[in-house]
């Protein structure tokens, strides 16, 4: 028992979870995304490959795994092996101080938030050197227009964390957290409402920060291929595919932290909501979605599908019926509300995905330096003022 | 202990970059070993507890400065650079500067911490007490209150250089 | 107005918060509500207004310190100061930055390339030049420096299809960034001594230090390198010629006298402040630089073609009398290096504006031959020129001879006699190449019949100048009682 003490354990065992469940949870993401993108254009999506297409993510890993990894043979070998790697790397470092649950983070430091923004402008080096490193037209071409569109839209969203952090009065995520728990309203929401622009200012950088359409002019399949990452095969493009989803993963994760109350309820101070909302609304949407899938049961084309299903089905019912023991509902409905705030924000983020066309390049850049800058800018001026009348 | 081995590791980190960054041929090499040696950097001013330069100097200059840099190089052909001589011919300024700061570093080690006068706030030499808030919180303290004149201004400094380089650059204005 | 930002703070800082309101404003209307060429005289006009503004300020602040018989008002804990200095000096950037904008109109639209941002760098650049004039704290110091240098840097390269302008600031720049990452070394190692960033601070603890410190030494000796590059002192001249050349003609008339004068008060401020107790330390370095600039501006001026390089190297000479001032380091010098500064402020404003003058279409006038048989063209600004040169040269009855009198005076009251012969030595060769622009203009015949073309503008600031200069000469007395009041101590 005591090495359940030392004041290591708790990081490091979060850390090597963080490392080895994420490319598992990105997998699924992509899963969702295709599977949502396909419902928006009314298809199917997968659904081969498991029940409803739900092992698809490992059939992807394994082959991504077992391709051939070809390096082109003008390409700077150095480079071209470390940038898929340093994007990684960064991606997951932003994780080091997200904080899932008041416990149930990895670190908790003062300059949180500016770890996270550090990562990500780290990040953007393995775009850059990646698409170089190719020694081809089309990786540069997208590595050229990434460094700038994120070197852009790095001001903004950072703009738009500012005024967060005004309201928080400090650069900590978990004393984030704790500020909106003390306001007793999430941040979004504070001043009137005015909050709001900054939280838009931060979704559309956000958007553009994680390459995603209608952002995704680096990528842009029509015109650049694949963008940086060409020339990338296998395990690497694997890391890249990796680094992407973490990080869209991590932007949700900042704004849920900073603008949506992090890990608290909705209306974390209404003593009477406490366990409609910390137990019901969890056991709803876990046993509501296995009940809700039996009727998929017999649409399985064979026996062996059906039951991989039901085993899903009766492991969600079992989930969302464990947050009704008074236990669990205390450890348990934190991180619940985190994640279940990190999913609808990464759904809208794929929903905006099948929504909207791409921008041409020069609206992408006047929508950043002409409208995200300045009303990021504004915002912090009208939160500050507005916040300081508030008597904050 | 661990400050020491991390120490070591931060320092070897900056100037094995350092060096690389003047060795390397490759534009392109010589400034990501630039970004390994501020990457160092960032490491020391974290074992000083200067949290808040730590991210700043790796937002601000691997985030920023490097990337714009890597941007205008990957821009420019420098085939031609590649196959030059490297050398500028001033190396003996070079190694006049090298003996002067290896002199005075010899002089600073020398002498501890008695070739300085530290402000009255500092608990001990060299490292910032952990003491009244992190060190975020202190330096905006220090930069609106004792410092907010020079703050100000520098937002002047700033509208100047933005203005400049419009100026400068743009086509037609 | 809270514990950081009180009234005191509020009333010390009016002038350089209009300077940068009205520079601010400039931008903005420019862009938005005179965006027509013809209209950009209203710009100028804000320009005006905003001189005027900063001027009531430091009126205010002038009867405030006069009133209450203090010597010193301080403010934000000390960084920022208003004595009698300070009002000098700022005086005479208002003067300075009024004359330049009010020739520059012209000019700018012969060069075609008038641009309203022209005139916010000149209200940002005094901006600057306020907090080097008043600044008591290195940061506020350095940033102010900055500020200034930067609107320099910018100004110089300001007809950007112009090469030599463009390489000029090129080379502004670089060397600028060069000088003042020494300062900043300095000014590190200062803080490293003191564990202050205030200069009085400073003060106190280096005047506890041994004198023979080495890393005093090393701080006064990085210092002193970065501060000589600013006021263009030889060895660290190397920039002045190049730029003074390429910069649009109005601009290095702004940056020889109001870059140069706000240097120069910096650099009393630091000499005379926290260093004023390490005087044997820095002394022989400064009658290095002092006499290196008088040989080096003099000799190198006599074989200029190129009139404002030849105004260059003057101007580099010019610092080296300056300097001697501060050699001399008694009353009388300080009083000396003020009004010198004031003096050559109108001068050198009266130079360069014959030259702006001379600017139209297909003449640029920067040459000593394109002076030619002005005398017969214009008979109006080859007499102000005249007055001018003979001021610069330091004959009386103009501006220049009270100048130079004070520097030798201070000199020889020192009992640097070896000192004082040289500088005098080197007024004869100054006057050498002065009078061969006299000769340009008197004995020549003209080359071209063109007359000049001035406007209003032009007009007033040529008669400023001409008064400036011939008026301290004549009435020295209020100018070296108000210069006397300047004393920091």
């Amino acid at each position: 028992m005591e090495i359940l003490q030392h004041p290591l354990f708790l990081p490091v065992v979060l850390t090597l979870a963080i490392v080895g469940i994420f490319p598992l949870v990105s997998g699924y993401i992509v899963l969702v995304e295709r599977k949502v993108l396909a419902d928006i254009q009314v298809r199917l999506g997968p659904m081969r490959v498991g029940p409803q297409g739900l092992l698809q993510p490992l059939a992807d890993a394994l082959k991504l795994l077992i391709k051939e990894d070809l390096i082109p043979a003008a390409a700077d070998k150095t480079i071209f092996w470390i940038a898929p790697c340093i994007s990684t790397f960064t991606a997951l470092t932003a994780f080091s101080v997200l904080p899932f649950s008041p416990i149930l983070r990895v670190v908790d430091v003062n300059v949180g938030l500016l770890i996270v923004s550090a990562m990500s402008a780290v990040g953007i080096l393995g775009i850059i050197l990646g698409g170089w490193s190719s020694n081809s037209h089309y990786p540069l071409l997208g590595a050229l227009r990434g460094a700038a569109q994120l070197v852009s839209y790095e001001v903004a969203l950072a703009l738009a964390l500012l005024s967060g952090v005004m309201m928080a009065g400090t650069l900590s995520m978990v004393g984030i957290v704790k500020a909106q728990l003390e306001r007793g309203v999430w941040f979004a929401f504070d001043n009137f409402g005015l909050m709001l622009v900054p939280f838009m200012v931060y979704l559309i950088s956000a958007i553009a920060e994680t390459n995603r359409a209608p952002f995704d002019l680096p990528e842009a399949e029509s015109e650049l291929v694949a963008g940086f990452h060409t020339e990338y095969s296998g395990f690497r493009f694997a890391l890249y595919f990796l680094a992407e989803y973490t990080n869209i993963f991590v932007v949700a994760s900042v704004a849920v932290t900073l603008f949506w109350g992090g890990w608290l309820r909705p209306f974390p101070n209404v003593a009477w909501l406490d366990w409609p909302l910390s137990a019901g609304v969890p056991f709803l949407v876990l046993a509501g979605s296995g009940f809700a899938s039996i009727f998929l049961l017999k649409r399985q084309p064979s026996a062996a599908q059906r039951y991989i299903l039901l085993v899903v089905i009766l492991g969600l019912i079992f989930l969302g019926s464990l947050f009704l023991i008074p236990v669990v509902t205390r450890a348990a409905s934190a991180p619940f509300w985190f994640f279940f705030k990190v999913g609808v924000f990464i759904y809208g983020m794929i929903w905006f995905r099948g929504t909207f066309p791409r921008f041409r390049y020069d609206q992408l850049m006047s929508i950043g330096w002409k409208y995200m800058i300045p009303i990021g800018m504004g915002a912090i001026l009208v939160n500050a003022v507005v916040g300081m009348l508030k008597g904050h | 202990m661990l400050d020491t081995i991390f120490f070591y590791l931060f320092a070897l980190l900056t100037l094995l970059g350092a060096v690389l960054t003047i060795t390397r041929r490759s534009a392109v090499h010589s400034a990501i070993s630039l970004i390994v040696s501020l990457v160092g950097v960032a490491g020391l001013f974290l074992l000083q507890r200067a949290e808040f330069l730590f991210a700043v100097q790796i937002v601000l200059y691997i985030g920023g400065i490097m990337l714009l840099f890597l941007f205008v190089i990957m821009l420019v052909n420098l085939d031609r650079a590649e196959r030059e001589r490297q050398f500028s011919k001033a190396w003996w300024l070079a190694l006049a500067c090298v003996v002067g700061v290896g002199a005075e570093i010899a002089y600073f080690l020398t002498k501890g911490p008695a070739a300085f006068q530290f402000p009255p706030g500092a608990a001990s030499p060299g490292v910032a007490s952990a003491a009244a808030g992190g060190n975020v919180e202190r330096l905006a303290d220090a930069l609106f209150s004792e410092y907010l004149l020079p703050f100000e201004m520098a937002s002047l400094l700033l509208l100047v250089a933005v203005v400049g380089s419009v100026i400068l650059a743009k086509k037609r204005i | 107005m809270s514990q950081y930002y009180t009234a005191t703070d509020h009333f010390v800082l009016v002038p350089a918060i209009m300077l940068a309101l009205f520079g601010c404003a400039i931008l903005l209307f420019d862009f938005w509500v005179f965006p027509e060429p013809k209209q950009r005289k209203w710009l100028l006009a804000f320009l005006a207004l905003g001189e005027a503004f900063a001027g009531y300020g430091l009126w205010q602040q002038h009867t405030y310190i006069a009133g209450q018989g203090i010597a010193e008002l301080t403010a934000f804990q000390g960084s920022l100061v208003v004595d009698g200095f300070s009002l000098f000096f700022n005086w005479m950037f208002i003067a300075a930055a009024s004359i330049v904008a009010l020739m520059s109109y012209r000019y700018l639209e012969v060069e075609g390339e008038h641009h309203g941002e022209y005139y916010s760098l000149i209200l940002l650049a005094q901006c600057g030049m306020y907090f080097l004039a008043s600044g008591a704290d290195l940061i506020t110091l350095f940033v102010g420096l900055e500020l200034m240098a930067l609107c320099f840097y910018i100004m110089v390269g300001f007809l950007r299809s112009d090469k030599r302008s463009n390489e000029a600031a090129m080379k502004y720049l670089l060397l600028g960034g060069f000088s003042s990452g020494f300062l900043a070394y300095g000014f590190s190692l200062l803080y490293g001594l003191s564990g202050s960033t205030k200069l009085s601070e400073i003060g106190v603890a280096i005047a506890r230090r041994d004198p023979a410190d080495p890393v005093l030494l090393l701080a006064m000796v990085t210092t002193t390198v970065g501060l000589l590059f600013k006021i263009s002192a030889v060895p660290f001249h190397m920039w002045a010629p190049d730029a003074y050349e390429g910069a649009p003609t109005t601009v290095t008339a702004y940056l020889s006298v109001g870059s140069k004068a706000a240097s120069i008060a910096f650099l009393l401020r630091i000499f005379l402040g926290p260093l004023a107790s390490a005087r044997a330390a820095w002394e022989p370095l400064l009658v290095f630089a002092a006499i290196a600039s008088l040989t080096v501006g003099n000799l190198a001026a006599i074989s200029q073609h190129n009139i404002k390089r030849l105004l260059a190297y003057s101007s580099i000479s010019h610092a080296g009398y300056m300097l001697l001032g501060l050699v001399a380091g008694n009353e009388t010098g300080i009083k000396g290096v003020a009004v010198y500064v004031l003096v050559y402020t109108f001068t050198n404003l009266g130079v360069f504006l014959v030259i702006v003058a001379l600017r139209r279409e297909g003449l640029v006038g920067d040459n000593i031959d394109d002076l030619a048989g002005l005398m017969h063209k214009s008979p109006g600004y080859a007499l102000l020129m005249l007055i001018c040169l003979l001021s610069l040269a330091g004959i009386p009855p103009t501006a220049g001879f009270i100048g130079k009198y004070y520097i030798f005076l201070s000199l020889i009251q020192a009992g640097r006699y070896v000192l004082a012969a040289a500088a005098a030595l080197y007024v004869a060769v100054a006057i050498y190449y002065y009078f061969r622009i006299v000769r340009s203009m008197f004995m020549s015949d003209a080359e071209d019949a063109g007359a000049m073309e001035t406007t209003f503008g032009v007009r007033v600031a040529a008669a400023l100048t001409g008064l400036g200069t011939l008026g301290i000469g004549i009435f020295p007395e209020p100018f070296l009682r108000f210069a006397g009041q300047s004393l920091i101590r």
